[in-house]
């Protein structure tokens, strides 16, 4: 092959291994371009290149290439001078060449440009690139490999890609001419088209009623807005910042009820979710949905604070970018809340395609489910494992609808004294930026977030991926906690969706502010200046500083490594003003800006699923059995083992980790929530869990609301937390609200949060909300299931209480606790037979609270050996994953159960006893001395015999269930169950 | 030296510092823990201290190689101090990244200030994947005298790059004549391990060795966190204890410390 075109003027360093040495990358190269069929490579060696620049001394440049970047065990270095074009790769083989596109966020160039300038190697005028090199062996058809190219090694969003070229960019990206300074956008003339014109052509994502009020406001200021002035309006009032559909107003109707009236509801939010968490006004919730997380006490004068944030739609277009940006935004949310919290723990969830959906199937401009899903299990890894905060509890559901608009959402727990929960503002204090420089990095991520995803969005929206550098969020953290206990400043808040126009106008909203975006550090030249202002470059703090702190703040800043700015000053004005190239680019009313967005009336109706209840029957009409049925749903892909996920995140770090993610005697038994124990000086523990269940959300979205606050619940009780000290979180990730049926089933499940937080006296102490997540191709709309991820966070009164979910010695007592009905509405059973339809499971108001606290009352008293709750699959899947959890066998008898309500005519009452999803239930191991006690904790409670013993741990390997109608319903050896748990993808 | 003060040395992307401290601490030595700039700017600290760990987590990102750049700055601004400190009877300890700096420094197999004469490496794990998992340690007859030869303890690693590698047999000979193979991953009845009890492919198995004095020692697991009686993954199915077995190890250093002038020769 040959390399005919030039390379770049720089130096090129190509660095591999030698010959002798396993190339782990490689190998996992190959593996993923075999994946998608291209088996005519046969290896792949993997260089790591950079680029330098070309006023480097040679002897410089040799230096740096063999002291810096080259191992001498391990790896040989070339060296090749600017515009040298390298050898041509080996006879019959490729050279792929991937590299960061110019501004696209490259840490590792980052980190040796620093080194190289601080040892004195090179001066200020130093700059370093990096990029990938896959020498390709084999022979391999060019228009092949550049399609698995794109589809694995790059994304042509962020990255170059050359085959057998050269010719790598080099240098800062090209501007595109930005202007400094205060351009007018004439908008008074313009009719209805000229004004949706302008929106779409802005990126602004304004609709035409908020196009017409901000017309109507500068008629009557007498003159244009600026661009910054219409940027930030824009960012301001974005549906992903201002949240138009929670707080508008929506005529509903609910056809599932015959003769239903038109029910207006003002502010969805505040009705439902806001309503319960006020009418519930516990006295432990320090701060809820004001700040940048919620905050309820813990001990010893310590708060916890807990966020979840979506991030969406920038992880459909760069997976591993999207969620790493997405958990560094919501650790930034945990430094942002009060006067700024220590993170102590990280949560995820991710909803994705099939992981076997064949590749003809393939949606136009969408990434394989398995690429995103590796994708963005490698942006939680690497930025919270960098940040150092354990990753301790997560969640994986697969649908194909979400094929073109995954879902990602990420958690972070939050830890501070209870005297940095509130902050405040004076008039003269200083606006301080701690943080990385700003570049073109997620210009309209806010407004982009709140829009449709295409087919075309990959390349539309380069501009809105954002890059992540955890290790320079790391040093924000590390030097912002300081200040903290040194009290050198006064409010904090992240920079986050909109940049720099959305925090510091929050911040601004009760009194004013004044900035100077000329004083902002940029990484490159030629943004103009409402781009600066609306950067999400990430990394970001902002910060009010009292002037008398100033020097103090910047003096620690330095030492720990840290760019703080000072760019402005808060006042009384009640006015934003922003300054740049020496004039006023924008000055607004603060009020304008925060409330003059017009409120939306939307129309939102029910409309039942007319699907039939099919009942439930008996496995063998489908040709199966209730062995096969089980073996399937422990191997369903919701339901086998994250394992290959949770070994990648390090879930122990801060060593704190008291209860983990995976347990049982070979640590591949998934738990049911997990705990961490924060505080050297205290006993107590933070329990956290979650829940969801989107199949549920497409035939019932009341039931399933009230179904995932359960499950979250039973995560957390069922290792020790005190269901009177939970709170929960909600994160709604729904289809475009604007449409009826959509915005209908939004409704439904905000009432039933509504009902079921007030009946368990839990409240809500935060929330987001992601409402328009559909994928276009052509003419076909794919709209996500109604997805609700539910997060609970927990204290336990004593960690040395916690229990696990793995059987622990023959003998001991299985009981069944709560009630089982024939709710098999998506059910794992359901869909396992191809079925849909029937009951989706609910809480029983009137008991479920009662339980969670009698189960409660019995593991704080040390009566319970293990507990595990019962969700996905039921019964029979509990049993399974506690019997190969503890390595033991079970024998159960499902006659002691009570019969099954609402058992309809011709169902499978063995099948609904064992497969059942019906909420609140565990399966709880208790020793023969504590039996009668533990049965005490639900008869006290009034629950009679609502807990049943109902068989045995037994030694030996054998899963035994006798059915009430048949014997030997379930005989299987728990090394199978385990098998089929951990068979499928596995990353 | 009757009262050890120990230094956690940090900088950017270092994340288990805090824990570190904690067991420093429990075992009895006053400790700080400071950035990398304060001692490049006040080198004359290092003085104060008989004991330097450099904890684990990202420096750098893990930029280039693990341990890679934050190495540089030691050998770059601080190549004096460290030797002096070695030298006079001071105690090093790297964890997991720590591991990783002092292996790309030179300090534990004598190549310092040669560095295209090193001897050893860490890289990638033979699973391409980072590990976060439980594994048994076995202390051996070393040089290190803090280690209770034959020792048999659990502990958890969390790291993509810590397999272990020799540039040849001679060194892995050397290393072995000279006492310096001081911990190996095991099961937990002492026997040779296969993945994933031996979680990234070791050469031999070998999770942490010491330079030749004995004083400087390097491992990938993460002693400072099994400190609690409840940090061991299968607590729950044991009886009630009053600490994890991290807590020993660093109690030892810390002993071995307080006479380090006396022992400072074996």
């Amino acid at each position: 092959m040959s390399s005919s075109t030039t390379a770049s003027d720089a130096w090129r360093i190509e660095v591999f291994k030698r010959a002798a040495i396993h190339d782990p990358e490689g190998e996992k190269a190959l593996q993923e371009v075999h994946e998608l069929g291209l088996y005519a490579v046969s290896s792949i060696r993997v260089g790591h290149g950079y680029l330098f620049s070309p006023e480097l001394d040679e002897s410089e440049a040799r230096n740096i290439a063999q002291e810096l970047l080259t191992d001498p065990v391990l790896e040989e270095v070339q060296i090749f001078a600017p515009g040298i074009t390298p050898p041509e790769a080996p006879t019959g083989s490729r050279r792929v060449l991937v590299a960061p596109k110019p501004g696209v966020m490259d840490p590792i160039a980052d980190s040796v440009t620093r080194i190289v300038r601080r040892t004195g190697h090179g001066d200020e005028s130093f700059e370093a690139q990096t990029f990938r090199i896959f020498e390709m062996h084999g022979d391999v058809p060019t228009d092949e490999l550049e399609s698995v190219c794109r589809r694995t090694l790059a994304n042509v969003t962020i990255d170059t890609l050359r085959i057998d070229r050269e010719d790598l960019p080099f240098g800062a990206p090209k501007g595109h001419g930005g202007t400094r300074g205060r351009v007018e956008v004439a908008m008074l003339a313009l009719d209805d088209d000229g004004l949706t014109n302008l929106s779409v052509q802005g990126e602004l994502s304004l609709t035409l009623m908020e196009m017409l009020e901000i017309q109507k406001f500068y008629k009557n200021l007498g003159r244009e807005p600026s661009a910054c002035e219409l940027e930030t309006l824009a960012q301001t009032w974005s549906e992903h910042c201002k949240h138009k559909t929670f707080a508008g107003l929506i005529d509903f109707v609910d056809h599932s009820k015959e003769g239903s009236p038109t029910e207006r509801i003002d502010n969805l939010l505040k009705s439902t979710i806001k309503r319960a968490t006020e009418e519930l006004d516990v006295p432990w919730c320090v701060s809820v949905f004001h700040d940048n997380a919620g905050i309820i006490e813990f001990d010893a004068g310590y708060d916890i604070s807990f966020k979840v944030e979506t991030h969406n739609h920038p992880s459909a277009i760069d997976p591993y970018g999207g969620a790493g940006t997405g958990i560094g935004g919501v650790i930034r949310d945990i430094l942002g809340v009060g006067l700024g919290a220590r993170p102590i723990a990280n949560t995820d969830a991710f909803f994705v395609g099939m992981p076997d959906m064949p590749m003809e199937d393939l949606p136009k401009g969408c990434m394989h489910p398995r690429r995103i899903l590796r994708g963005v299990v490698g942006g939680v890894r690497d930025y919270g494992n960098r940040m150092g905060i354990p990753t301790i509890s997560g969640g994986l559901w697969f649908d194909d609808r979400y094929v073109g608009n995954p879902l990602v959402y990420a958690g972070t727990v939050g830890l501070a004294k209870h005297e940095f929960a509130h902050k405040t503002i004076e008039p003269g204090d200083l606006v301080v930026t701690l943080g990385g420089a700003v570049g073109r990095d997620g210009i309209h991520g806010a407004t982009f977030s709140s829009i449709e995803l295409t087919e075309d969005s990959e390349e539309d929206s380069a501009s809105s991926v954002q890059i992540g550098n955890p290790i320079q969020e790391k040093r924000v953290l590390d030097a912002m906690l300081q200040a903290r206990d040194r009290g050198l400043y006064r409010a904090v808040t992240d920079c986050g969706a909109g940049g720099l126009s959305s925090a510091v106008g929050e911040m601004g909203e009760k009194g004013g502010v004044d900035v100077d975006l000329a004083k902002v550090p940029l990484k490159y030249p030629g943004l103009a200046s409402h781009e600066i202002w609306i950067s999400e470059a990430q990394e970001r703090m902002v910060l009010a500083v009292q002037p008398e702190n100033i020097d103090e703040l910047l003096a620690l800043c330095a030492s720990e490594d840290v760019a703080a700015t000072v760019i402005g000053t808060f006042n009384d004005t009640k006015r934003l003003v922003v300054r740049d190239a020496g004039e006023i680019i924008c000055d607004i009313e603060m009020e304008f800006l925060h409330d003059g967005t017009p409120r939306y009336l939307r129309h939102a109706v029910w409309n039942p699923p007319t699907v039939e209840d099919p009942g439930c029957p008996s496995p063998s009409t489908k040709n199966e059995s209730y062995n096969s049925v089980l073996l399937g749903i422990v191997g369903a892909p919701d339901v086998r083992s994250k394992e290959w996920i949770i070994r990648q995140y390090d879930h122990e770090v801060q060593g704190n980790t008291v209860i983990k993610p995976l347990v049982g005697v070979r640590s591949d038994a998934p738990g049911n929530g997990s705990v961490i124990k924060p505080l050297a000086e205290s006993k107590k523990g933070v329990a956290i869990g979650c829940g969801a269940n989107p199949r549920m959300g497409l035939l019932d979205p009341y039931a399933m609301a009230g179904a995932v606050i359960d499950e979250a619940m039973r995560n957390v009780v069922a290792v020790g937390g005190d269901p009177t000290r939970t709170a929960i979180l909600d994160n709604f990730s729904w289809g475009n609200c604007s449409k009826p049926e959509n915005l209908g089933s939004l409704v439904l499940a905000s009432k039933a949060c509504y009902d079921v937080a007030m009946a368990f006296g839990t409240p809500f102490i935060s929330g987001k909300d992601s409402l328009n997540n559909e994928f276009r191709v052509g003419d076909e709309t794919i709209v996500i299931p109604p997805t609700l991820l539910l997060s609970a966070m927990s204290v336990v009164q004593d960690v040395a209480m916690c229990v696990t979910m793995d059987a622990k010695e023959p003998g001991n007592r299985i009981y069944i606790v709560g009630e089982t009905k024939q709710d098999m509405g998506a059910s794992h059973y359901m869909h396992h037979l191809g079925l849909d339809g029937g009951r989706v499971p609910q809480p029983d108001l009137s008991k479920a609270p009662t339980i969670l606290r009698a189960m409660h009352s019995a593991i704080s008293k040390g009566l319970v050996a293990s507990c595990h709750d019962l969700s996905e699959g039921g019964l029979a899947v509990a049993a399974a994953e506690m019997a190969f959890g503890g390595g033991l066998g079970m024998d159960l008898h499902l006659s002691h159960m009570h019969d099954p309500e609402g058992l309809s005519e011709g169902s499978d009452e063995d099948a609904v006893l064992l497969f059942s999803e019906s909420c609140t239930r565990f399966l709880v191991e208790v020793t023969a001395i504590h039996a009668e006690a533990f049965e005490r904790q639900f008869t006290d409670a009034g629950l009679g015999d609502i807990a049943r013993p109902i068989g045995e741990v037994t030694a030996g390997s054998r899963l035994y269930i006798r059915g009430k109608n048949s014997d030997d319903l379930i005989e299987l050896d728990i090394e199978d169950l385990r098998a089929a748990h951990t068979s499928g993808f596995q990353g | 030296m009757t009262n050890p003060k120990a230094l956690v040395l940090r900088t950017a992307g270092i994340n288990c510092d805090a824990e570190t401290v904690r067991a420093l601490e429990g075992a009895g030595a006053a400790t700080d823990a400071f950035h990398l700039m304060k001692m490049i700017a006040e080198p004359g600290r290092f003085d104060d201290y008989g004991i330097l760990v450099i904890p684990g987590g990202f420096s750098y990102g893990d930029d280039v190689a693990a341990g890679r750049i934050f190495s540089a700055e030691l050998v770059h601004y601080l190549s004096k101090e460290l030797v002096n400190f070695v030298d006079r009877g001071g105690l090093v300890l790297g964890i997991c990244n720590g591991f990783q700096v002092l292996v790309e420094t030179g300090l534990l197999d004598g190549s310092f200030g040669k560095r295209t004469e090193r001897k050893v490496a860490l890289y990638d794990n033979a699973s391409m994947k980072f590990e976060a998992r439980w594994v048994h340690l076995r202390s051996e007859e070393s040089a290190c005298p803090w280690l209770d030869a034959g020792d048999i303890w659990p502990v958890p690693v969390a790291h993509a790059e810590g397999r272990f590698v020799c540039r040849d047999a001679d060194t892995l000979a050397q290393l072995k004549a000279n006492g310096q193979i001081a911990l190996r991953y095991v099961n937990s009845d002492g026997s040779t391990p296969s993945y994933p009890e031996c979680p990234n492919g070791a050469l031999e198995e070998i999770a942490g060795i010491c330079d030749s004095s004995g004083r400087v020692l390097g491992l990938m697991p993460h002693p400072e966190r099994n400190l609690l009686p409840w940090n061991h993954p299968m607590w729950t199915r044991m009886q009630s204890r009053s600490e994890g077995e991290g807590a020993g190890f660093f109690r030892r250093l810390v002993d071995v410390a307080k006479g380090s002038t006396v022992n400072a020769s074996r």
